[in-house]
């Protein structure tokens, strides 16, 4: 699976240049603030918008070329898009809506395909149903339906979440975690904490350019990267499998590369993959290893980089064994244990987020 | 309960305003969907000019009609010895004239829904592998429906009053021309005719009062059915 990507288009006062290449499969985040251009860049992969110069090739399959004139339609992409608004037929009945694009595409997914579909989204009960008639979660799942059914190459989600509240996003994220590994994903969104969840690749967009990319377990621990994005930095994220079940205290022990940590209880087998969070908040540093502390787990790390913000915080980057974490304390601690990179320390854990993957 | 002529200029008035609507409506739904689509110079005058049967008097526009479509008259002698249709003192002239005079209501109408028709659902039908005819006719046709019943009814509404146009046109000839409007004016210009023009005129406004109701529950069948 790879994605080539270089658009230019210049509006009044705003010009997108974007030029990125997915070569992995799974989610790639277009990441960044509002107005940066995500959604233009979405537009002109679906091809809804027909940028001024540019190319975009889906392995390998030419669908833009500016300069040797070929510009296949939104219809013949093959390119999935659920919108942020969902854009239901307000006409037809949720089945109906589901068997648009299903209906329409060139390899037509076979009846039990799209029950499984239908299944694993959870809209059995809803399939008689008018789109007024459904919540704002149900829309979404409806949207996500309809655009995976139409069986596309790739699928393009556009702040798919942003128009929910926060106990709608928890109903949708587990759908969204299902759908990785069938197909590619570029999710947009201006949400790092969406990123931290779903995405495996991280494009930035900043001001119409492409101002970072590579693996979010790679950039969202790294301080120069929220530098550059302008938020606090998230923190640790890294792939994980559970190496060990101990019933007698109902924890579980799961493996990375660089270490284990202790959680609690995940009722899963052996060799389960999980994605793991440390958030800079949840990361204390000490010098020592500490002793009679409530803490489950105490990593031992080395001190890469320190980045002091105005607020009297000082973000600390570690790397431990082959992950980067970090440590969100005060400068104030950091001149008293006199933190420098290089310095060995131990990284005590309060707090680990599991995803399932 | 109804006299034979009171039948006749009844069923007369609600054929040639039904083939006033029914011949209109292409055009107008083709004219809402260009004005809708497409961009050229003049399209504002073009615009202003397909509303002209609303604001000019009804008198003028059977005026006209007869002096291009009367027997005599240029394009009416031609289709007459050509195509042998004829639309000076028969009912379908009258139809005509009601058509052109109802027109407007019915571009209006369809216009509006089709500007509330939400653009994103045509580009997400587009993604979805739909070209454009397939998104005329599956998605913005359904969803300007409530409108296309709107404008329709109303036309009709105002199709069963028309009386100007049609006498100027097509003149009043019981059983050909004579519709409900026309039949009342005769009857009032007849000595005696009190009782009868009282009679036709109660029918006119049952007529129109069924007609309301009807208009109502179509369009809220309508709009329930697309989803609105």
């Amino acid at each position: 699976m790879t994605i080539d990507i270089a658009i230019r288009q210049r509006f009044a006062g705003f010009e997108l240049d974007a030029a990125f290449r997915i070569a992995k499969p799974g989610v790639t985040a277009l990441f960044g603030p509002s107005g940066a251009g995500k959604t233009t860049i979405a537009n002109a992969i679906s091809g809804l918008l027909r940028p001024q110069e540019g190319r975009i090739a889906i392995d390998g399959r030419v669908v833009l070329d500016k300069s040797a004139g070929i510009d296949v339609p939104p219809r013949a992409r093959r390119i999935g898009y659920v919108f942020q608004e969902a854009r239901l037929f307000p006409h037809m009945s949720v089945d109906g809506n589901l068997r648009f694009g299903w209906r329409r595409a060139a390899q037509r997914a076979s009846e039990d395909e799209f029950a499984r579909v239908v299944d694993m989204l959870g809209l059995d009960h809803l399939l008689v149903r008018k789109p007024a008639k459904l919540s704002g979660g149900e829309k979404s799942r409806v949207a996500l339906g309809r655009a995976l059914l139409a069986s596309p190459a790739l699928l393009l989600l556009d702040e798919p979440l942003a128009a929910l509240d926060a106990a709608r996003k928890a109903e949708i994220f587990p759908y969204l975690e299902r759908l990785r590994g069938r197909l590619p994903m570029i999710y947009v969104t201006h949400s790092l904490d969406e990123v931290t969840r779903l995405a495996d690749e991280l494009v930035f967009v900043k001001a119409g350019r492409i101002a970072a990319q590579g693996s979010v377990f790679d950039l969202l621990p790294d301080l120069e990267f929220a530098s550059l994005a302008g938020t606090p930095s998230y923190g640790a994220v890294f792939e994980a499998t559970i190496s060990a079940q101990r019933d007698d205290d109902k924890l579980t022990v799961v493996a990375f590369d660089g270490g284990k940590l202790i959680v609690p209880r995940i009722a899963q087998p052996l060799g389960t993959r999980l994605r793991v969070r440390l958030r800079a908040e949840d990361v204390m540093i000490a010098r020592e290893r500490p002793r009679e502390i409530s803490a489950n787990n105490i990593l031992e790390a080395a001190i890469v980089s320190l980045r002091s913000d105005d607020d009297g915080h000082a973000d600390v980057q570690l790397r431990s064994g082959g992950v980067k974490l970090v440590a969100r304390i005060t400068q104030a601690s950091a001149v008293r244990l006199g933190l420098a990179a290089g310095t060995p320390v131990f990284a005590v854990v309060k707090s680990v987020i599991v995803d399932l993957r | 309960m109804l006299t034979d002529v009171e039948a006749q200029a009844l069923l007369l008035s609600l054929r040639v305003s039904l083939v006033a609507v029914v011949g209109a409506l292409p055009f107008a739904l083709a004219t809402a969907v260009l004005l809708a689509r497409a961009r050229f110079p003049g399209k504002t005058l073009v615009d202003s000019a397909l509303h002209i049967p609303l604001v000019l008097p009804p008198v003028v526009v059977g005026y006209l009609l007869l002096t291009l479509l009367g027997t005599r008259a240029p394009v009416g002698a031609w289709l007459l010895h050509n195509l042998g249709i004829r639309f000076a003192f028969s009912w379908t002239g009258a139809a005509l004239a009601s058509g052109l005079i109802t027109f407007p209501f019915q571009l209006r109408a369809i216009r509006l829904s089709l500007a509330a028709i939400d653009g994103g659902l045509g580009q997400a039908a587009e993604t979805l592998g739909a070209g454009p005819l397939d998104r005329f006719f599956n998605v913005m046709l359904p969803l300007a429906l409530p409108g296309i019943v709107t404008g329709a009814i109303t036309a009709f509404a105002a199709s069963l009053g028309e009386f100007g146009a049609i006498i100027t046109f097509v003149s009043n000839i019981p059983g050909e021309t004579q519709t409900l409007p026309l039949a009342i004016y005769s009857a009032i210009q007849s000595p005696g005719g009190e009782a009868e023009a009282a009679r036709l005129s109660l029918l006119s406004i049952s007529l129109a009062l069924a007609g309301m109701v009807l208009a109502e529950m179509a369009e809220r069948r309508t709009r329930a059915l697309v989803g609105q």
